[in-house]
């Protein structure tokens, strides 16, 4: 009985809830209603549009399609534009990701150590993050220039007779990497600034108390360990641009010569813009975009494993 | 540790530290002293700063005239601002709703805002072209903007923003019948500006400097951005006269450079939020 008086006041109020709850969801969805379809047509149909032309012939100027399976990935991998693509994104990265990063982090403790010109030197390596890429591109043609550009000018000050930077097969892959350092030290030496600032100063008068005296120690034992997450943060960030390398290569060498800068972004580029093969490429940026899901899942696991200090 | 080795340890810091700030910003220099340079000065004197007989004047006429500057700035403006608009229009409210709004959906959402940080324009870019190639969308600003007025990233960052934000903020307004939009309006933006700051410094470098998809799809030099508009360039103006092609780098890079330098702080702080929130 005491359960069939108190129940008609308990509905009431239930239903009073459900009413404002169901309020509150209906706002929900209107609000985000725009972001979710706008999310749809632009991401999720047009990835789940890659990987389903991925497996066919289409051609752009063609009326139909085929599906031919596998057979585009089969192609990838005994072609010897892709691999080569491949392989210089990798030795590309491989150079520009490790340099960006150390350089960053030692500038970035210098300048942290350093009383004087703080501001200076953070606008002086930062710069070339605001500027226009193609623009200053096309600068550092010049300044490589195999007669007229500076560095070689400078080079022949000692004696050297420097190669021709840009159009030399053998070392193109290192002048696009010394722009694609230059370009990104600024971005990662900003975070690691704000990362060092964060770190309390107790911890390296505490581990001065327990016989850290030498630089390395204080390095070694507080420094690094406290900037794990940012660290970890600009290795991603900075493997992912690196992958993703395109307008210096656009602008300057146009993947040559003869394919010695061929990269991923720029052969994808080329086949499905350009030769307007789409489904080829289509198959070329699902190979882009799973290498881009390996990095975050690894960056994913070594963050789950880290030991968290904040 | 002595005051002798002191002063040396910070003698050699700041001699590292200046050295590779002279390195950093030895292109500007180059590209000012080269931009007033005569092609016969370029080939005979690469070192030396100032040059011989100005030709600034020659050059940036050159530069002005060939490709039509002030179109490449304006078309630059127009698409810059038409996206970061939509895409706090469209994020903020999503956010907000995702925040500190109960609905079933915002789960998905979450998962779906995560999945879209990983896709970046060049892995959408071919479906997307091949569409706006059949409705005949190609060389437009609606071509140039469309992809981007979804923004993740701002979402995301809006989201996190929202989440430290107290609700009895909220709560209160609710309590004043103000509806949703208009806690979003005269609640939750007021007290946002350093996220949108942030955001807009983000939106704003990102697609300045986009080149990838003004390429593919822009054809007509009069909706050309100014990446793309000194590809042009480069191309009309084939060779080595650097002179030109350095007045028109200096005229291109000027805006961004100009706007960094003037509100530096800012754009540190936005790096700084964006990045590592990122």
């Amino acid at each position: 009985m005491a359960e069939a008086i108190a129940a008609p006041g308990l509905i009431g109020k239930s239903s009073a809830r459900s009413t404002a709850e169901r309020r509150e969801a209906h706002s929900g969805w209107m609000l985000s209603l725009p972001a979710l379809v706008l999310l749809f047509m632009f991401i999720l149909l047009p990835v789940a549009a890659v990987i389903l032309m991925s497996f066919t012939d289409y051609e752009l100027g063609y009326t139909g399609f085929k599906w031919v399976g596998v057979e585009n990935y089969a192609d990838l991998f005994t072609n010897r534009t892709f691999k080569r693509s491949l392989w210089n994104t990798t030795v590309y990265t491989a150079i520009v990701a490790p340099v960006s990063i150390f350089m960053a982090l030692g500038l970035a403790m210098l300048i942290e150590s350093e009383g004087i010109g703080r501001s200076f030197f953070r606008t002086a390596y930062f710069l070339p993050v605001a500027s226009l890429l193609v623009a200053m591109a096309t600068v550092w043609q010049y300044l490589f220039h195999p007669t007229i550009g500076p560095v070689n000018a400078l080079l022949r000050l000692v004696d050297i007779e420097g190669p021709n930077w840009l159009g030399a097969s053998g070392y193109v892959l290192y002048g696009l990497s010394i722009i694609g350092v230059w370009q990104s030290v600024g971005f990662n030496l900003v975070l690691f600034l704000a990362g060092l600032t964060a770190i309390p100063r107790e911890l390296y008068a505490a581990a001065h108390v327990d016989g850290a005296r030498s630089s390395w120690d204080r390095f070694r034992l507080v420094t690094w360990p406290m900037l794990g997450p940012t660290t970890l943060f600009v290795t991603t960030i900075s493997i992912i641009n690196a992958v993703k390398v395109f307008e210096t290569v656009k602008t300057l060498t146009e993947g040559g010569p003869n394919k010695a800068s061929e990269v991923l972004l720029f052969t994808i580029y080329q086949e499905g813009f350009v030769y307007l093969r789409v489904g080829y490429a289509s198959a070329m940026t699902v190979v882009f975009l799973l290498i881009l899901v390996i990095l975050m899942f690894l960056q994913y696991r070594i963050q789950d494993r880290q030991v968290h200090y904040s | 540790m002595n005051a002798n080795t002191f002063t040396l340890g910070r003698a050699l810091r700041l001699f590292i530290v200046s050295f590779g700030a002279l390195i950093f910003l030895a292109p500007y220099v180059f590209m000012i002293s080269t931009a007033g340079k005569a092609q016969s000065d370029i080939f005979s004197s690469s070192l030396n700063l100032i040059p011989q007989n100005l030709s600034y004047v020659a050059n940036f006429t050159k530069a002005l005239t060939r490709v039509s500057m002030t179109t490449l700035l304006w078309n630059g403006v127009v698409v810059c601002a038409l996206i970061f608009v939509i895409q706090v229009v469209i994020a903020i409210p999503c956010a907000y709703a995702m925040a500190k709004l109960k609905f079933r959906a915002a789960r998905v959402m979450m998962v779906l805002v995560m999945l879209g940080l990983l896709v970046p324009i060049h892995a959408t870019a071919l479906p997307i072209y091949v569409a706006f190639d059949r409705a005949a969308l190609l060389n437009s600003y609606f071509a140039l903007v469309a992809p981007f007025t979804i923004s993740v990233f701002g979402i995301f960052l809006f989201l996190q923003f929202f989440r430290a934000m107290p609700d009895d903020l909220i709560h209160a307004a609710r309590l004043d019948g103000m509806s949703e939009i208009g806690i979003i309006a005269r609640v939750i933006v007021p007290n946002a500006w350093p996220a949108i700051t942030a955001f807009a410094i983000f939106s704003v470098v990102a697609h300045w400097n986009d080149l990838y998809w003004p390429l593919i799809v822009i054809s007509n030099q009069s909706y050309a951005t100014p990446p793309l508009g000194l590809l042009y360039f480069r191309a009309a103006e084939a060779g080595d006269d650097y002179g030109a092609l350095m007045a028109a780098t200096l005229i291109i890079t000027f805006p961004l450079v100009a706007a960094f330098l003037l509100a530096q702080k800012r754009f540190v702080e936005g790096i700084t939020m964006t990045g590592l929130k990122g």
